[in-house]
Order: structure tokens, then sequence, then C-alpha cells
């Protein structure tokens, strides 16, 4: 059998229903990969020898009707997984065991998934480069001293190097789409109440979603279907009829008519992205379907939005992490003291100063011309979707406004590392769903990824236009394993 | 708009964690540009428009009023720094 | 120096000439009935072992998420049926953010701008007619846990069991005028609640506490002064030192010309005294905002409609009904509308009377002998030692004249011990009256003979032998004579 880790999922799957693998095979491959790989930090938390028994175990009695038959999966470190460590790549949640398991991974377990461990991210899902990790940073296996992107860096690290066959990440305002981008891979975050929030580290709760994160759109598909379920246990969770979304995955996207929103066409834009964007717009063309120039006029004020919303959510979030509880404790003279020194020692810099933001911007005399100013200006956003809606099915954007960069090139300018979701932004504003794909290269051979964005619950409608597209493009991802 | 250390020194209050003069500097600096890009939002008129609280399309599901969830202490204790089996300790509070 | 006002029983602080009326208002915090918390699935069951009653939401797990009680829900419209007020179809659930020990989640989920239930108001059955109370709103929000600092010199111990139980807050309109208007009010609120299910009103066990709202202005003004809040009184009593002490304590800075710091205060339970709370200082800034993790609320007209349908007899209803199916007094029937269980047992006694009720005496020996022994005891009607049905055979044997009053009381005695039927006792220690007029003839006319001296004396003008004369029948007829009868007989013979 070829090089095991270089398998799709789908292809995976087949080969063990088929017997042509084992369970155990297959996971002491990613296992031995992800070993090698250290250099790409990727893990917080190993699983590694649980997930060779549990293989094992699986062969022993064997379940073909699972749609993840044994199937070693690596995850965000966002997601609480029973008796496993979950950090949130915080010192914060260091030491934090959960007693319970988020109905998204619960899922994939039930589906067959094996745990390999948990992925690095930015801390509490804050940041776009994965360099605010408490943990260290994640390098990117397209090149050495690279940012896969943020928050879920360690994930999309993961998926394109082929440490785990695919992932799931969390995207609260292009944390599955940007990394996806910067890594030459796919990632889809779904309408905002398609997967359970249950149990996942929450940063803002009316943006945060969990996600696919895939080498390929089929394989996107076939895990969306696993982990998109209505949960009770979450009071935003949404009881809708959720498609077969790999079992109706289509490429006939004939006459439907995609959108090219005018403002995403930024100010000192690179050129390259323009160039990326044209050539998606000729392979949608080249699939049947039709182009439709739109404006969504509030896209400018997306940003500006989304670092009211989330950092006021993130701040009443994060009040828990208290240290009475669970975590980290640093030891006061009084109550107030303890609080101060934990949450000062236990949290990096960035997540401080969002909590900082958030605090300020609802507190007393400022409410009204931030917090609430920012909720209206969302709605105006969400209002232009709708609109765009009534004549177009999809949106057709860049999903990065440039190529990974540098390890440390923007740690120290808050404003240009948020810049780098402003295309990703306004749909989780919006809740609406959206995929990225890898489209093709900057002239440093770096991945560029495109970003289709769909109406809400259109999971499908935009997977089947991602999979017409990736077959257009032929996306060869080069990874040359130089961490190993 | 222009954060100050004076309210630097309060929100870090209002958030329990603990900032040193030096510390606070750089925060005032970080949320100044910040802010600044901010601002922006200042340009919109929104006088008439409703709040968007949440985009989950649906209404608050109640649950019917039963106890599924039993004694378990244990676990509830189980992750906290302090040493106890009935109570979780914090140091005390100045009233 | 509080010395209230000769002319009304007008609670005023007067200094000099100067009179100072008080104004309070208050925020008082319900436990609502119910079997789960109103986001979490644990027990609310009182005095469980500590942390036994905490699931993974009700201690802030990484994760964990609200999902509301339906049950919570219907019990704060009910109130708010019983309340009269305004039921809003759609409400918000905000956060209230702030750092405490017994306060997990760092906020508590409440509702700020939008709350379930509007304005209503509450009938005060005071000693000088009725007073209408305002009723500002109802709303709904978790318990937080409790902080114990008496177990350790240096360390604090936090018990979440109460953590995410719901609560009601009743915001009353700023109407309230003195202690006893409280006392009134406080009590009113409590029994709508217990007749509706919807709150025990058991304050020993906290569920019900009151934040205080006390300020003072110059009788006749018409702006109110500042006010101060006084938090987590637990009893009336204790709500009405708070006030007295605070009240003074506010007229004496404005007359020594000091301006009234807007604060929370803690009423001192040992000293008698409110003092300021250090810690609230920067708490008033709660950022409150809309909980993301929860949807607006909304309720249909039919949802209402069926909790409208499952409202009993309220207490205003019920006095009503009382007074004109019973004719008792208005005065009567609030002591017996006051609280459902006494309501109830009144009632069942009047039952189980049958034909020929005596309503004076069934009212006198509920609310005098029995709620004697019940204080006496501390014990609640429904854990009464005598039930409806043997009081009422009792009262029914002093009504047909079995027996006297007097010998009911020492019967009654008896019955304490045992709920024994009165009947039987009467048979076993042969206790019926004596009522033939014969009889009593025959012993009065001996008790004269044996005394003809005095009956002189008597019949020569000095009225207090009488007394006297009863008193020796009664001894001889070893307590049983019929009274009345023994009066009519004796005054009659002593006339020949």
């Amino acid at each position: 059998m070829s090089d095991i880790t270089k398998q799709t999922l789908n292809s995976l799957v087949q080969n063990i229903k088929e017997k042509k693998l084992s369970s155990y095979e297959v996971t002491k491959s990613f296992v031995e990969r992800s070993e090698k790989s250290k250099k790409l930090n990727a893990y917080i938390t190993e699983d590694f020898s649980n997930a060779l028994l549990k293989a094992k175990k699986f062969d022993d009695s064997p379940n073909f009707d699972l749609k993840l038959p044994g199937i070693p999966i690596a995850v965000k470190d966002l997601f609480c997984t029973n008796g496993i460590r979950t950090t949130a790549a915080s010192k914060i949640l260091n030491n934090f065991i959960p007693t319970y398991e988020s109905t998204v991974t619960q899922n994939i377990w039930d589906e067959g998934g094996i745990l390999l461990g948990k992925l690095n991210c930015d801390e509490f899902a804050m940041g776009s480069s994965n360099e605010t990790s408490y943990f260290g940073n994640v390098q990117n296996p397209i090149d050495e001293n690279l940012v896969p992107g943020g928050s879920s860096g360690g994930s999309a690290a993961a998926v394109s190097g082929q440490l785990t066959p695919i992932t799931i990440g969390t995207d609260t305002g292009g944390s599955i789409r940007q990394p996806a981008s910067f890594t030459g891979t796919v990632g889809l975050k779904p309408t905002y109440g398609s997967c359970s929030r249950f149990g996942i580290v929450a940063f803002a709760s009316s943006l945060d979603q969990a996600g696919p994160m895939a080498q390929n759109v089929e394989d996107c598909a076939l895990l969306q279907e696993v982990i998109s379920t209505y949960d009770p246990k979450d009071s935003t969770s949404i009881d809708f009829k959720r498609n077969q979304y790999r079992k109706e995955l289509s490429k006939n996207i004939k006459g439907k008519k995609i959108g090219i929103p005018k403002e995403y066409r930024v100010d000192g834009m690179p050129k390259e992205i323009e160039d990326l964007w044209q050539k998606g717009i000729e392979h949608i063309k080249n699939c049947g379907a039709e182009i439709v120039d739109i404006s969504l006029p509030h896209t400018s004020y997306a940003l500006p939005t989304y670092y009211i919303v989330a950092p006021a959510e993130a701040s009443s979030n994060l009040a828990r992490y208290d240290g009475v509880k669970y975590g980290f404790r640093s030891e006061g003279q009084n109550l107030i003291d303890m609080y101060e020194k934990t949450r000062s020692e236990g949290f990096g810099s960035e997540v401080q100063r969002r909590i900082m933001i958030g605090t300020y911007v609802l507190s007393s005399g400022y409410y009204d011309a931030y917090y609430l100013k920012a909720q209206k200006v969302r709605r105006l956003i969400k209002n232009d979707f709708d609109e765009a809606y009534k004549v177009v099915d999809a949106i057709l954007t860049p999903s990065t406004p440039s190529s990974a960069f540098k390890i440390g090139e923007k740690k120290d300018d808050p404003i240009s590392m948020y810049l780098n979701d402003i295309f990703t932004v306004p749909v989780n504003l919006a809740g609406l769903p959206a995929i990225s794909i890898p489209a093709g290269h900057d002239a440093k051979g770096y991945p560029l990824g495109l970003q289709i964005i769909g109406k809400a619950f259109a999971e499908q409608e935009i997977l089947n236009i991602a999979y017409a597209m990736e077959e257009k493009i032929e996306f060869k991802n080069k990874i040359n394993d130089w961490w190993i | 708009m222009s954060i100050d250390l004076k309210t630097i020194k309060h929100i870090s209050k209002l958030s329990r964690i603990s900032v040193d003069d030096k510390k606070a500097e750089k925060l005032a600096g970080d949320l100044n540009s910040i802010f600044d890009f901010i601002e922006k939002l200042s340009e919109l008129k929104t006088d008439n428009v409703q709040p968007l609280t949440s985009v989950a399309e649906t209404t608050l599901k109640l649950r019917p009023d039963e106890i599924k969830s039993k004694n378990i202490r244990e676990q509830i204790l189980k992750n906290s720094p302090a040493d106890n089996e009935d109570f979780f300790v914090v140091p005390k509070v100045v009233e | 120096m509080d010395l209230v006002s000769k002319e009304q029983a007008e609670y005023l602080i007067i200094r000099g000439d100067k009179e100072y009326e008080v104004v309070i208002g208050l925020e008082v915090h319900a436990q609502v009935t119910s079997n789960s918390k109103l986001f979490s699935t644990s027990s609310t069951k009182f005095g469980a072992e500590p942390n036994t009653q905490v699931s993974l939401v009700d201690a802030a797990f990484p994760g964990m998420l609200p999902v509301i009680n339906e049950f919570c829900v219907k019990q704060a419209i009910k109130t708010g049926i019983g309340l009269k007020a305004q039921i809003n179809k759609r409400s918000v659930f905000d956060r209230k953010n702030y750092f405490y020990a017994d306060l997990p989640q760092g906020y508590q989920i409440s509702q700020f701008k939008d709350p379930i239930v509007g304005e209503g108001k509450v009938i005060l059955d005071m000693p000088n007619g009725q007073k209408e109370v305002g009723i500002e709103r109802l709303h709904l929000e978790q318990d937080a846990g409790k902080s114990i600092h008496d177990m350790d010199p240096h360390n604090t111990f936090v018990d979440l069991n109460r953590s995410g139980v719901a609560l009601m807050e009743i915001v009353s309109k700023p109407d309230l005028r003195s202690p006893d208007e409280v006392n009134a009010y406080i009590k009113k609120l409590r029994s709508i609640m217990r007749y509706l299910g919807t709150c025990d009103g058991n304050m020993q066990e906290g569920s019900l506490r009151a934040d205080v709202n006390v300020s003072v202005r110059l009788k006749g003004a018409k702006d109110f002064g500042t006010r101060c809040e006084i938090k987590n009184v637990n009893s009336i009593k204790f709500m009405q030192m708070a006030i007295n002490y605070e009240a003074n304590r506010q007229v004496d800075l404005i007359e020594d010309g000091q301006k009234i710091d807007q604060e929370t205060r803690l009423f001192d339970t040992k000293k008698n005294e409110t003092r300021s709370m250090r810690s609230k200082e920067d708490a008033h800034d709660y950022r409150y905002f809309p909980d993301p993790d929860l949807l607006p609320l909304e309720v249909t007209d039919e949802f209402i409609d069926s909790i409208k349908s499952e409202i009993p007899e309220l207490p205003d209803d019920k006095k009503k009904r009382f007074i004109d199916e019973f004719k008792i007094s208005p005065y009567e029937a609030t002591i017996l509308v006051s609280d459902i269980e006494v309501a109830k047992y009144f009632e069942e006694v009047v039952a189980k009377m049958g034909k020929n009720k005596d309503m004076k005496l069934a009212v006198n020996w509920i609310t005098g002998e029995l709620f004697a022994v019940l204080n006496d005891k501390n014990l609640e009607i429904s854990q009464s030692p005598i039930s409806a049905k043997n009081l009422a055979k009792l009262i029914n044997l002093i009504k047909n004249g079995t027996i006297s009053g007097k010998i009911a009381k020492s019967i009654f005695e008896d019955m304490i011990n045992g709920d024994v039927d009165p009947q039987v006792i009467v048979e076993e220690k042969g206790l019926k009256q004596q009522s033939d007029p014969k009889a009593l003839e025959v012993l009065i006319e001996k008790i004269i003979n044996e005394n003809r001296d005095k009956a002189i004396e008597y019949k020569q003008g000095k009225e207090k032998l009488f007394g006297f004369f009863v008193g020796q029948v009664m001894k001889n007829s070893g307590g049983k004579a019929n009274p009345q009868m023994v009066n009519e007989i004796l005054k009659a013979k002593l006339q020949e």
C-alpha cells in the first residue's frame, strides 16, 4: 500500500472497509509521521499509545457501517476531550483534564474515529498566526519559519503536513478558513448553529463555529456529515434538516449565480490576489455557473465591528478562568489579589489585550457608542448578504489578503494582524457558511485560497461549488517534508 | 478617543488582571491604535437600526423540569487547585 | 431618636420641628419552587451536602452552556399574573458581569432591559385602610452559591449547590413608607407566592431575601432623596431594624449639612447598624449585555392562558368570599387568608362543622388557641397537632352545649398531645357539662343554703359576691355545670 499518510480520508475509509488496510496500520503510520514531525509543533498533547490500543480494539471487532471506521484523527485543543488534557493553548488551562466530551468530538468517536492527540492553536482561539500559544509557535509545512495561520494553526499544519488525515478546527473570524488558505488545505465554517458548541472552550459565543479542515472537498464533506447535528444541550443549536453532504456532493453547478462583491477589492490588494480571484471567476464560468456583480456596502465596517463584538463576548466568557474551580492558580493575599495574579500570569498578552478591549466596550458610558453600535452595524452587514442572496446563490471572494507571512513578521502590529481576517470576518458576523479552497500559489510558491460564501444552511451548495472548482483548479500542495 | 493610564487601571480592575505602570503604558498604546481603527464605525448612521444579538434563526427552546445531573462532587472538585473533598477553597474575601 | 408623629400612625423621623418621611423600595429575591435549576439539570433541594447538587454547567466548566427550564418560566409568569402584572411575551436574558468566589461563571445570567414581567400591583391591608404598592417588574435570574467565611481563618469555603437555582427578582416601586408597610408587603408577596406554589417563602432557608432601598425627604417634598441600598436582608425583623437605623442615619447627615453618598450597605445583625460595603465600589459597572448563549424568550398567548387557568383563588378574592360567604369580619378574614395553609385549614374546619356552624367559635379557636400552640411549638399549621376534623368536632361540642368553653380548653390541651377525638375524651373523662336545670337548681339551692349570710349580703348590694357563688357551684360540680345556666338560675335564686 502506497504511503498511507498520503491518502485522502475517503480513500482510507474505503481501504479499511475493504480490509485492504487495518485501523492499526493506518493509525501507526500517522503516529510515526507525527512523531517525526515535532519541529512543526503541531501537537500540544499526544495520545499515541492510547490511539494504537483503540485501533487494535477496532480491528478486533470492526464496524464497517461507521463513517470513520478506525480512522485516527487529531483535533484542535479547544475541544474538551474526556480524560485527555485540554488547554486552549493557554497556561491557565495547562493542567486541565475534562471529565466530559464535546458533542462534536463525541460524534466523531461514535462514527469510529480514534483520537491521535490535541492540536496547537492560538491561545483561546485569539490570533491569526498561531503565535500566541503558550506552547509555542506552529510551523507551516509549506516552508520553514512560515506561520500556518490561526487560530487553528496546529490543525491546518497537521492536515497539510499529513500528520492526521483530517481534523476539526473552530472559526470565529476566519480561524478555519485563513489557516486553510495559508497551508493549501480546505476549510469549512458551517452556518452558525449547525455544529454544537457544547464542550468547546468558548471564545465569542455568537460567532464561534466548529468545522472540518481537510485535504480536499470530498473529505471535508464527509466530516461535516459526522459533526453537524442538532444538540439540545446548546441553546443556539438549530434543528434543521441536514444534507448527507458527501453523498449528495455534485459537480453540477450549471445555472448557479455566483456573486462578486466589489467591496472585497480592497485598497492595496496584491495583484496576485486579484489575479487569483479572476482565475476563480473563469473557473466558475467554465462550470456553467453565472457571474453576477454585487455590492455588500458595509464590508469595510466588518472588521471594526468584529473587534468590538468578539472581545466583548470573550471578556465575559473568559471570566470563569479565575483559579477557583480548575486550571492555574497563583496564590494571592486575598481573593482579589489571587484573581489578578492568576489571570495576569495565566493569560498571554493577546488574550489580556482582548479582554481589556471587551471590558472597555461594555463598560458604563461606552456600551452605546461601541457595543450597541457594533450590534447595529452587524445587522446592516447581515442585511447586505440577505439582499445579495435575493439575486445570487453564493458569493466568491479571496480567502486572505496575502499568503502566509514569516513568523514574527506581524507580531508587534495588532492591526496588521487583524487585517488578515478582512475577507473572513463578515461571514461570521452574518452567521453564514463559507469554505476556503486552495486555488493557486503566489510568486513565492505559497498557497492562496478562494472563499465561497453561501446562504444560511446551504453547506451542500457551497461544497458543490467548491467540488466543481476543485476539479478545474487541480491544485497541488507542494509539501517537501522540510521539517523531517 | 484617547485611552489614558487611569482608564487602563480602571479596566484592569474590572477584568481582574493586574497591570504595573509599564504594562499599562503598553496596553494604552495598543488599545489606542485599536480604537482608532474601531472609530470607523462612527461614520455610519444607525439610529433606526435594530441591533443584532444572535444570528441563530430559531427561538429559545425550553427544557422540561427534570433532574438529570446527579451528585458528581468528586468530578467537580477534581480539577480544583485546593485539596478539599467538600468545598472550593479561596483566600478570604476582604469585606 | 425617632419619634412617631402623634397625629396618625405615620412613620416619620422628627428633628425639632422638621418631619422627614422615609421612602422605601424593595427588591425581593424569591427562590422559584422547581425540581431543577434555571439553566441546568441539577436538583434545587435545600440542605444537601456541599457541592453535591452541582453540575458541570453550574460550576462553569469550559464549554458548558445554559439551557432554560420551562417550568421556571411558567412559575415566573404565574407570579406575574398573581401580581396583576403585565406579562411580556418577549424577554431577553442578559449577563451581569462581576467577580466573586460564589459566582463561578464570572457573570450572573439575569434580565436587564427586557424582563419577563412588567408593571403590576399588590394591595396591602393596613390598620388605617388599604394601600396599593406598585410593582415595577419581575425578572428571572440565577442565584449564586454560598461563601462560608467562618470555617477557616485564612480561607473562604465555597458551596455551589445554590448556584444556578432560579430566582424571581420582584422590584417594587418606591411606594413604601414605613417598616410596618414593609412587613405587610413582604407578608403579602409571600402569601401570594405560596398560594400560587411558585415560592415557598421560607426565609430561614433563604427562599426569600430582600435588598432594601432607603431614602429620606422632608414630608411633602416632591423629589426623592439619595437612596442607599441595604443588601441581602433575610428576615422581616432585620429589614425593619435596618430601615429604622438607615433612615435616622440619613436624616442625621442631612441635619448636619452633609451629602448622602449613594452606596451599597450591609445590615450588621450583631450591632444593629448598616455599614458601607467596601468591595462593591466598582461593582456598579456590571457591563450588562444580552447573553449570546441564549436567544430571546418568546411566549405565546396560549402559553400564558394555560398558566392563567392554573391560578387558584388568590388571597384578595378568598378574603372577599370569606366575608360574603361566612359573614366574618374583614379583620378576621385578613388573618385567615394570609397564608394559604391557614385558609385551607379554616375551610376544612368549616366544612367539617356541618350544619349549625358557629363561625365565631371557629375563627376564635383557630386564631386564638391554635395559633398560640403553633407559635409556642414553632410549628406551621400544616404541622398542627390537632387536625381540622377534630377541631371542628370540639367546636361543635361547645355549640351544642355538651361542654362549656372552659372544659373545651382543657380537652384542647389533651388533644395537643395526640389529636384524639374530643368526643372520646368527653366520654372517658365524663366531662359532659351539667345542663339539666332541675339538677342545677338543687345544687344551687344547696350552695345558697350553706352560705346564707353571704346570700343576704349579696341581696343587700354586695354584687361582687356573685362570683363567689358561681365559683362554689363550679367547684361543687367539678367544673361541669353549664355556666350560662348557672348564671341564670343563680341570679334568679339569689333574688328570692
